[in-house]
């Protein structure tokens, strides 16, 4: 039905999304992908010169909120959530390793 | 195999209604009676993840407490409604049927669910669902499958699979569900009962677990057309919390529903939807009879063409799973959830919490999204899904100037076996009619029309123009009483 | 050697709004950790986010202040990356369509060290984000406070336009002058509601390329962007002459040794994956909303500057120091609309007021003596009533435990003594002990007659009327 993509570098990719894949679901997954994005690839045919994205479903715009804060939640209960936390004040991270920082804040 | 189906008494969310204003019955009694339902059959049918008999019991009561001192919260007081896992309840927990979510606990009510706790309901547990909402068969739920309550060998369709589940086997009036591509109506048509996707924007989606947030919505699933027609009169409307809310003035879709009559009114066929590859002969012919019978009935037929159809799975595909590679980034195991022990820094508590969290079909959902979305990929992938998104909206505009309701099946068969699909591309293209409403942002119902020789539920579908609900339910309302074309599939 | 220079600034601006960008929590610094947070802002599942109107508004005001184009049409977009102090694992922000475009901010006068411009430092956008939480790190385990998550950022990215620290200096200065002016943010740099990311990087005269470029992230203090450029240039300078290898990397500052050190090595592009964010709606900017932000657009420090020298006839200098700082200029205005003489005003604030701000790193705005009240000690001292060594002795009582001028003059003691009577006593004595001055005086020496005068003013305490005792003086020896 469609040509299977090759060009789908599946490391890359989970390791952008942060998923860590074992050898064995690494090549499934490529090859599911690759079938995927094969099947898709039926979109190049469309002619979409001209054409505007949809972005949204609905054509409303300037949708704001009036400044007025209110209250926040419960502490407790975002700590109550949390799977580690310091003093029950902060949320415990594991130690962040240089590889980890992002480019910008 | 073996057969589930029923209907409770009261059978519906307003025949309920009408018993508790009568005083026949009590909230507490519909939800002892549904409870002793779900002990008898969900050790087989699997459609809730959490029913807290305690809990349920004590908003009944309250409930129950109120009407007896008059001060009801509504018609709707003590009506108890399921709830699929991915909307959040105030204090309960939400999974969305995965691993990821476990120990988390929400912290606040979902517009809807607040909008129904105003009317008194009672929340009676919460259903399964394929993970995220990313299926078609509810085989894709961390804990387990969900069964078709008309053949348990089969799957009741997915993502909201427990809703349509629970409904059908008589433990719940009526339930909630969400629909990014099909998910509310594919699983109805599997399960023989009525689901609505509204137009989006026409609920608010504050306190739905995102998948895809520009096709998700929330809608009912009910046993009959009224239910449906009276859950969004509830649930809908606008809400400032969601920006892509639509600013409408209250709605009476229950109202309208009195005296239907479909003379005049037009209906269209595309010609494209009947040339679909698989589409199985029960299900064409259950679009042929529910035609014939409108055309009987005095409602004019027209042939309509939406040509871009063949293009509506793959435009689908590449934007859903990048809207959803981005919205799942946030479970990480970091300020909830579950977080993986084995992890020594940062980067591998990510890797390891959404190795261990998320399930295959997440994973590759994920991954496909992330792909289309990177460097390079963008403008051949997510652009041109937009764009391509554009012209299905035209398709769908252009075909409501020629006609008010398009008519077509829902799925291209009826219930599948369970473990049927083994090829992930093979299921996404099943969803081939339900997925080009959510692309348009129109609305739909799925509508149960009769029985396969199988005996499994026959359901066709009818899909409304933007804010087109009053017609389309009107439409059903319609089929499901005066006009059904086949022989009534109740069990 | 001498090289070419090239210095751009990415300048993160909190905006002030009471509430946060996209939820209600309060936009507040300094509360409890993790105490101004919901589940919008720390990215519960299925929250959404609605975006504050006000950091909208301000933003384009920016804009506007900073000679924009201001866009027609916007939209947030999503930033993806995962970090612990980012609850969504995506920030939104705004990509290609940025509420303001290219604009640019005139820089001139007194710098750091030196004189800089007049020179106009291209703006190549602004735009408006989310900020990100707070991390802290500790040996074993991070903590991460959310309270910061959410609020409005606003960041401002310079053109290439500059060439020395000092020129950034001064654009730091015209850039937090701008926003506070306009009321966007008050840009206090210990709270962390301004701070700057330098991209530096030298070529040799008549060398085609650039070397690669360094960026310098997260500087503290405009003395910390001053002294992080100064470094980096002779750093880059060095590795020029001796013909070595650039990487382009990203580095940190370390105040302490006052040097910059690689944080990490940029291999890539940074893979973000922005895309517009389906939550949110795109913005139309109408007309009908700039005309609303013009009327209410402040004064630009440049108009304001015109006005003090021109309308109060101020002098060139004083109306530029005067107007650093909005805060400032607001005070001097308040203290004049109370009564004050202009120059009087100018003179006691950027002396006394300033000085004593700068010795106990205090803002304007923490300053205890009202305008009104500077006005009332200024008129005692345009009325006879104390003397200017009077008046700086009440300020300093007026700073340090409050109190009303006239009052702590009378409880003091600190009033000028102007009764000719008693003054001529002082005078007489004061010839009678110093024969030899007095001589002089008669002789025309005025060196002498300052001596006497001291002399004077010694033996009233320091409450005599300068004017009277030189009147006296004069009279009784050259009259």
């Amino acid at each position: 039905m469609a040509t299977p993509a090759h060009d789908v570098d599946i490391a890359h990719t989970a390791l952008l999304a942060r998923l860590e894949l074992t050898d064995a679901e690494k090549s499934a997954m490529q090859h599911e992908i690759e079938d995927i994005v094969g099947y898709v690839r039926l979109l190049q045919e469309v002619d979409v010169d001209g054409v505007e994205p949809t972005a949204h479903a609905a054509p409303v715009h300037n949708v704001f909120r009036k400044d007025a804060s209110a209250p926040s939640m419960a502490h407790e209960r975002m700590m109550d959530n949390a799977p580690d936390t310091i003093d029950d004040e902060l949320i415990k991270v594991p130690v962040v390793l240089g590889g980890d920082e992002p480019g910008s804040a | 195999m073996a057969n589930f189906v029923a209907k409770p008494a009261p059978a519906t969310l307003h025949a309920a209604a009408d018993a508790l204003a009568a005083g026949t019955t009590s909230s507490r009694q519909l939800a002892h009676d549904l409870l002793e339902r779900y002990r008898v059959v969900d050790g087989t049918i699997h459609g809730f993840l959490r029913v807290d008999e305690a809990a349920i019991l004590a908003q009944a009561d309250a409930a129950d407490a109120r009407r007896a001192a008059g001060k009801a919260l509504g018609r709707f007081d003590g009506v108890p409604i399921a709830i699929k896992d991915n909307i959040s309840i105030d204090g309960q927990p939400c999974t969305c049927a995965s691993k990821l979510l476990e120990g988390y606990t929400a912290a606040y009510d979902a517009t809807v669910i607040a909008r129904l706790r105003e009317a008194g309901f009672v929340f009676f547990g919460q259903t399964n669902m394929d993970e995220f909402a990313m299926g078609s068969s509810t085989e894709h739920s961390a804990w387990f499958p969900t069964c078709n309550p008309w053949n348990t060998d089969c799957v009741p369709g997915g993502s909201s699979g427990g809703s349509a589940a629970v409904v059908a086997s008589g433990q719940a009036l009526g339930a909630l569900g969400s629909d990014t591509g099909g998910s509310i109506r594919q699983p109805a048509g599997f399960c023989g009962i009525v689901g609505l996707k509204p137009t989006y924007g026409r609920v608010s989606r504050f306190g739905l677990v995102a998948f895809a947030s520009s096709l998700d919505q929330i809608g009912p699933l009910t046993h009959d057309v009224r239910d449906a027609a009276l859950l969004l009169d509830l649930i809908g409307g606008h809400d400032p919390n969601d920006s892509t809310s639509l600013d409408l003035p209250a709605t009476d879709f229950e109202a309208a529903l009195g005296n239907v009559d479909v003379k005049g009114l037009r209906i269209g066929l595309p010609r494209e939807y009947m040339e679909v590859e698989g589409l199985s002969d029960e299900v064409r012919q259950a679009v042929e009879q529910t035609r014939d019978a409108f055309a009987k009935a005095g409602a004019t037929i027209v042939e309509v063409s939406l040509p871009r159809t063949k293009y509506a799975v793959a435009t689908y595909y590449v934007i859903a799973t990048a809207e959803a590679s981005s919205n799942l980034a946030r479970f990480d195991g970091i300020r909830y959830g579950r977080r993986a022990k084995d992890a020594t820094n940062l980067l591998d508590t990510y890797f390891k919490s959404r190795e261990q969290g998320f399930g295959d079909e997440v994973k590759r959902r994920i991954l496909l999204g992330t792909y289309v979305l990177s460097s390079g990929y963008y403008d051949a992938y997510y652009l041109r899904a937009q764009k391509v998104r554009t012209l299905i909206r035209q398709d769908f505009r252009a075909a409501f100037e020629q006609c008010d309701a398009i008519l077509g099946p829902v799925a291209p068969t009826t219930a599948f076996r369970s473990g049927e699909f083994t090829d992930p591309l093979q299921m996404y293209l099943a969803d081939i009619y339900t997925i080009p409403v959510n692309l348009a942002g129109n609305c739909a119902i799925s509508v149960p029309v009769g029985v396969a020789s199988s005996g499994l539920p026959l359901s066709v579908q009818l899909i409304g123009d933007a804010l087109g609900e009053s017609t389309i339910l009107r439409a059903a309302q319609w089929l499901t009483t005066t006009g059904s074309p086949m022989p009534a599939g109740d069990a | 050697m001498q090289y070419d220079i090239v210095i751009g600034l990415e300048v993160h601006v909190q905006i002030r709004t009471d509430m946060k960008m996209f939820c209600r929590c309060a936009n507040r610094f300094g509360a409890a950790p993790n105490t101004l947070v919901c589940p919008i802002c720390l990215g519960y599942p299925g929250v959404l986010p609605v975006p504050n109107e006000q950091a909208i508004r301000r933003t384009l005001l920016a804009g506007m202040m900073c000679n924009c184009e201001l866009a027609a049409w916007s939209k947030f977009d999503r930033k993806s990356y995962f970090y612990p102090d980012m609850p969504k694992n995506y920030q939104l922000s705004q990509y290609d369509l940025p509420l303001c475009g290219r604009g640019h901010l005139r820089i001139e006068g007194k710098s750091l060290i030196g004189d800089v411009g007049p020179k106009d430092v291209g703006i190549t956008r602004i735009h408006l984000e989310e900020d990100t939480g707070k991390l802290t790190h500790f040996a074993q385990s991070s903590g991460v406070d959310f309270n910061r998550a959410g609020m409005p950022l606003m960041e401002i990215v310079s053109e290439p336009d500059i060439s020395s620290a000092d020129e950034a200096y001064a654009y730091l200065v015209a850039l937090r002058q701008v926003m506070q002016y306009a009321d966007i943010s008050d840009c206090d740099m210990e709270k962390g509601q301004m701070r700057c990311d330098v991209n530096i990087s030298l070529k040799l005269p008549g060398a085609t390329a650039f070397n690669k470029k360094t960026e310098v992230k997260n500087l503290n203090s405009f003395k910390a962007v001053h002294r992080a450029i100064e470094y980096e240039i002779e750093r880059q300078a060095e590795i020029l002459e001796e013909g070595g290898q650039f990487i382009q990397a990203t580095r940190g500052w370390n105040d302490v040794l006052g040097e910059t050190y690689v944080q990490r090595i940029k291999e890539d592009a940074e893979d973000y994956r922005y895309f517009p964010c389906p939550d949110l709606m795109p913005m139309r900017i109408d007309d009908e909303l700039l005309d609303e932000l013009r009327c209410t657009m402040a004064e630009t420090p440049a108009r304001r500057r015109e006005r003090f020298a021109r309308d109060l006839e101020l002098p060139a200098y004083d109306a530029h120091v005067l107007t650093l700082e909005k805060a400032t200029a607001d005070y001097f205005e308040a203290c004049v609309a109370a009564g004050a003489p202009a120059k009087q005003a100018s003179n006691w604030i950027m002396g006394e007021i300033l000085r004593h701000l700068s010795e106990t790193d205090t803002p304007m705005t923490g300053y205890p003596v009202r305008p009104e009240e500077l006005a009332k000690l200024i008129g005692l001292i345009e009325k006879g009533t104390i003397n200017q060594g009077q008046g700086r002795k009440i300020l300093a009582q007026m700073v340090a435990e409050g109190g009303e001028p006239e009052a702590i003059a009378r409880e003091k003691g600190w009033v000028q003594e102007s009764n000719e009577g008693v003054i001529a006593d002082f005078v007489r004595q004061a010839i009678a002990a110093n024969p030899g001055p007095a001589q002089e005086v008669r002789e025309g020496n005025a060196k002498a007659l300052n001596f006497l005068m001291g002399q004077v003013m010694r033996l009233s305490r320091g409450k005599a009327n300068p004017q009277v005792v030189m009147q006296l003086l004069e009279n009784e020896l050259t009259g």
